[in-house]
């Protein structure tokens, strides 16, 4: 029996949407977590939003942070090193007091990559900004380019380190966005404390990926950037700024 | 002069060879400790491990860092695991798996000033 002319557009129609969607379906399937022998994709950049409408007066995302990287102090505040810090915002007029985390950004064009003089610090192809200690000579210019402050330079000896957060003196870090629980199909550690003992005010996810939360909430509802005027085209956004 | 030269060279033949019998019996350098504490064999074998284990960390520092593959083969985190002391928990110390060969041959091991020498709580934690 050959086939009629409604059953053959039929036909056309199922090739045509296979042919529009299976696209869709791939980018759904790199936003799961990668296997350990793939390498970072450009399709995805991660990214985080924090309403700061939610962020309360704890530090737990800070805390969070510095157990799970193994950041200690010497309780010399002046060069300690500081991944993600509260930071306090009053409006002198009117006496509005807010409070935010503020860590590296993750820049689409970071400053602190432009001016590395060895490659040391660089951005990963899903848009994680990160530090090649191995290549890092300690210049500091990338502390200064940042317009965030987000890099802090070890003056000490480090004893202790995590396994998978290597630290040591004469090198500049900063958040790494948990790049090694990330890599493992997990949420940073700030976002995860956050949303359990916080204000539940960050979200963490692929910004290119139009199925997750951080998409359709950037879609739907106002965000800012910290210092849009540089164009840096951060990858974490606030809401409520 | 031709007897003076045997005389000469026999001299410092018998001179070498009693230092030769003297380090046999004291050597000035202690031997480094190679104790392998888990496992029957490592990702390659041996004689290619020792001449070329430090390139098989750099390429995979680099390929850990910069795209972010973390196979555990050729990584230094499955290096410690295997070859910390189950004394010390560590590759370094005295007899430490890495510092002991590293001594032995003059070495500088530089990785453990930013990486944590000690095996991992969770690795530690199974039993083996």
């Amino acid at each position: 029996m050959s086939p009629d002319r409604r059953q053959f557009l039929g036909w056309g129609a199922a090739a045509a949407a296979g042919t529009v969607f299976a696209p869709v379906i791939k980018l759904i399937e790199l936003a799961q977590a990668r296997s350990p022998q793939e390498a970072a994709s450009a399709l995805q950049r991660w990214g985080l939003l924090i309403d700061i409408t939610k962020c309360t007066d704890c530090d737990v995302c800070v805390t969070a942070c510095h157990d799970e990287n193994g950041v200690t102090g010497h309780g010399r505040p002046g060069t300690d090193a500081q991944w993600i810090r509260k930071v306090s915002l009053r409006d002198k007029r009117t006496g509005y007091a807010q409070t935010l985390p503020l860590m590296c950004q993750h820049c689409e064009h970071p400053p602190c990559v432009d001016v590395c003089p060895t490659g040391a610090s660089f951005k990963r192809d899903d848009g994680i900004v990160l530090v090649d200690k191995h290549t890092c000579i300690g210049c500091r210019y990338c502390v200064l380019a940042c317009p965030y402050g987000a890099r802090s330079f070890i003056h000490e000896t480090v004893s202790g380190q995590k396994s998978d957060v290597p630290r040591g003196k004469g090198t500049v870090e900063s958040c790494t966005l948990c790049v090694h629980r990330v890599d493992r199909g997990e949420t940073p550690a700030c976002v995860e404390a956050c949303n359990r003992d916080g204000g539940k005010a960050m979200v963490f996810g692929d910004l290119n990926d139009p199925s997750a939360e951080i998409h359709r909430r950037l879609r739907s509802e106002p965000s800012t950037q910290v210092r849009a005027d540089l164009a840096l085209n951060t990858g974490v956004r606030y809401q409520g700024l | 002069m031709m007897r003076f030269a045997v005389a000469v060279l026999t001299v410092v033949l018998t001179v070498a060879g009693f230092a030769d019998a003297g380090e046999k019996q004291i050597r000035r350098v202690a031997v480094p400790v190679v104790k392998i504490e888990k496992g029957e064999a490592c990702v390659a074998p041996t004689v290619e491990m020792r001449r070329d284990h430090m390139n098989m960390l750099l390429h995979q520092r680099d390929r850990t860092l910069r795209q972010g593959i973390r196979e555990s083969r050729f990584s230094l985190k499955n290096c410690v695991d295997c070859h910390a002391s189950r004394e010390t928990g560590s590759v370094l110390g005295k007899d430490g798996f890495c510092s002991s060969c590293h001594a032995y041959a003059s070495v500088s091991l530089d990785c453990f000033e930013c990486h944590t020498p000690l095996r991992q709580a969770r690795a530690a934690s199974v039993p083996r």
